[in-house]
């Protein structure tokens, strides 16, 4: 039987700012990625009745932050109002939220927003790239941790990553062709960071050691901008100016638990829901937009949701291939590592394009069952869609 | 020459109080919690498994196995400019509980998964002694 909700709800716009050393307030960002998201769709300030904020890092303290991005955006007569936070899975799960809001009645058209701005404009008298970098925004750390010298998110995806290549056999090669394939996407999309940068595996094994295991270039590429994405009912985006990117399908998962003993992402949790919904399984998906705030995040969520055996995420990124020309594209746009990093919005908004159809030199040649996945924290929350031009 | 920046003092808090006094005396412990006996590190407030809300320090072997690394090779606080590239070691306790630490008297090469070590003590500042670990003696 048909899930009752499969394709009933559709993205109908997208509003993407200028992405990385772009310079303007966590505000500004949001402000601006809901204009271009409304005219993407080709509707109007006052057709929003529902708005959900993730708040980035320099959102800082933002409780009400939705309320606060409501009036800055003059929004009058909202039905819902919600400022979520679940790392990385957030954005996914907004348009989840937004979908079961509107099921409800209690809204009819949703702006899901992330914006951050933690990048710090250069000063007059330097070069620009001694400040502002991911380690003054990320290289957070007290107590214990700070006393022991262990800074910031990579160092612990680094050990659970270490404990991946300890027990499957993952080695740093399998990590690099990560990279490599999401550069080859970045080098066809105009709009990444690193589009106009080749990559090579051996380029990669230069790039610096960030921590070990992880190089620089195992690493999202930590960004300022904003992006939105307005969830509707599917009858409606039909009416308007995009083609309705429709939702087949969503779920969570989140574990609990210590990545560090499962090495397994919520994934496996999220899939069984989403993929129930959507009535597809793992080998209908023709383009995958996996979360990938490390080159080892995409290895170990293809293993989760069942692209390959786990622990063999290693051999199937550098065997089958996830670039262009490969057996699943995968971060068609080059994702967080060489087009920009916006959290879960990254491959949320990619995955609107390559559903659509407007890919153009990145566009996978079939994209009829597009997979987006979030992740959170460290491998600790999970969402999935399915997304479809195709209303069912 | 000028002296180099000091590494961070960890704060002691009323929850690690405990650990930093015993750490003092040249003793590791860890928290076990009086509902089922687990043994965990870093201290919670709560059990996660029993749901537990008492719990007491007890004394660790401070022997060990490496249950994964990483090495830092950016340097994040002046206190490591000289120290990168450094371990930071998540160590699994013979007899219960994880911590991280830093390796000591040992070359980066020969730090693996699975290598035993045992707990020294690191004078940090005047009040502080922080549990380090090195490979067990053989």
């Amino acid at each position: 039987m048909t899930h009752p909700l499969r394709g009933q709800y559709a993205i109908a716009g997208l509003g993407l700012t200028p992405m990385g050393r772009a310079y303007d307030s966590a505000m500004g960002f949001a402000v601006e990625a809901v204009r271009l998201a409304l005219a993407d769709a080709g509707l109007e300030r006052r057709n929003l009745d529902g708005l959900m904020l993730n708040p980035g890092l320099a959102w800082a303290d933002a409780a009400m932050g939705s309320f606060a991005l409501q009036q800055a955006l003059g929004l009058t007569n909202l039905g819902y109002s919600l400022t979520m936070n679940i790392g990385g899975a957030t954005a996914a799960a907004m348009v989840q939220n937004a979908a079961l809001a509107i099921e409800a009645g209690l809204c009819t058209t949703v702006a899901c927003v992330f914006s951050d701005a933690p990048l710090k404009p250069p000063k007059p008298d330097d070069d620009g790239k001694k400040q502002g970098g991911s380690a003054a925004a990320y290289g957070f750390a007290r107590g214990l941790s700070a006393a022991y010298g262990q800074f910031g998110v990579n160092a612990l995806y680094a050990l659970v990553a270490r404990r991946h290549m300890h027990r499957y056999g993952t080695t740093g090669d399998h990590l690099g062709a990560v990279a490599v394939a999401e550069r080859a996407w970045a080098n066809r999309n105009p709009a990444a960071q690193f589009h106009d940068a080749p990559l090579t595996l051996a380029d990669y094994h230069r790039s610096r050691w960030i921590v070990e295991p992880f190089h620089l270039l195992d690493c999202c590429l930590v960004s300022n901008g904003g992006a939105a994405v307005i969830v509707t009912s599917a009858e409606r985006a039909r009416a308007l100016r995009q083609p309705p990117v429709y939702v087949w399908g969503f779920g969570q998962g989140h574990p609990g638990g210590d990545p560090l003993d499962t090495l397994t992402s919520g994934a496996p949790l999220a899939k069984r829901t989403a993929f129930a919904m959507a009535d597809i399984e793992v080998a209908d998906v023709d383009v995958a937009e996996i979360y990938d705030c490390y080159t080892f995040t995409v290895l170990v969520t293809l293993e989760d949701y069942g692209f390959c055996a786990k622990g063999e995420g290693g051999a199937f990124v550098a065997d089958a291939g996830i670039g262009p020309g490969g057996r699943l594209p995968v971060n068609t746009g080059g994702g967080q590592l060489s087009s920009f990093y916006m959290w879960g919005m990254t491959p949320v908004s990619e995955g609107v394009i390559q559903a659509r159809g407007q890919g153009a030199a990145r566009q996978a040649p079939k994209h009829d069952v597009v997979l987006v996945s979030g992740n959170g924290g460290i491998l600790s929350t999970h969402s999935t869609l399915v997304l479809s031009p195709l209303p069912s | 020459m000028t002296s180099a920046a000091a590494k961070p003092t960890p704060e002691v808090t009323d929850e690690l109080r405990p650990f930093f006094a015993a750490a003092r005396e040249g003793r590791l412990v860890v928290q076990q919690c009086r509902g089922c006996g687990r043994r965990r590190f870093p201290p919670r407030e709560i059990c996660s498994h029993c749901l537990g809300r008492q719990a007491d320090w007890v004394a660790s072997s401070g022997r060990g196995t490496i249950f994964s690394f990483n090495v830092m090779h950016q340097v994040y606080h002046p206190g490591f400019a000289a120290e990168v590239p450094y371990a930071v070691v998540l160590v699994e306790l013979e007899d219960g509980g994880r911590m991280i630490a830093n390796l000591v008297d040992c070359p980066l090469e020969r730090l693996r998964i699975g290598l035993p070590v045992e707990v020294v003590f690191e004078a940090r500042g005047p009040e502080v002694s922080l549990p380090q670990f090195r490979p067990a003696a053989a």
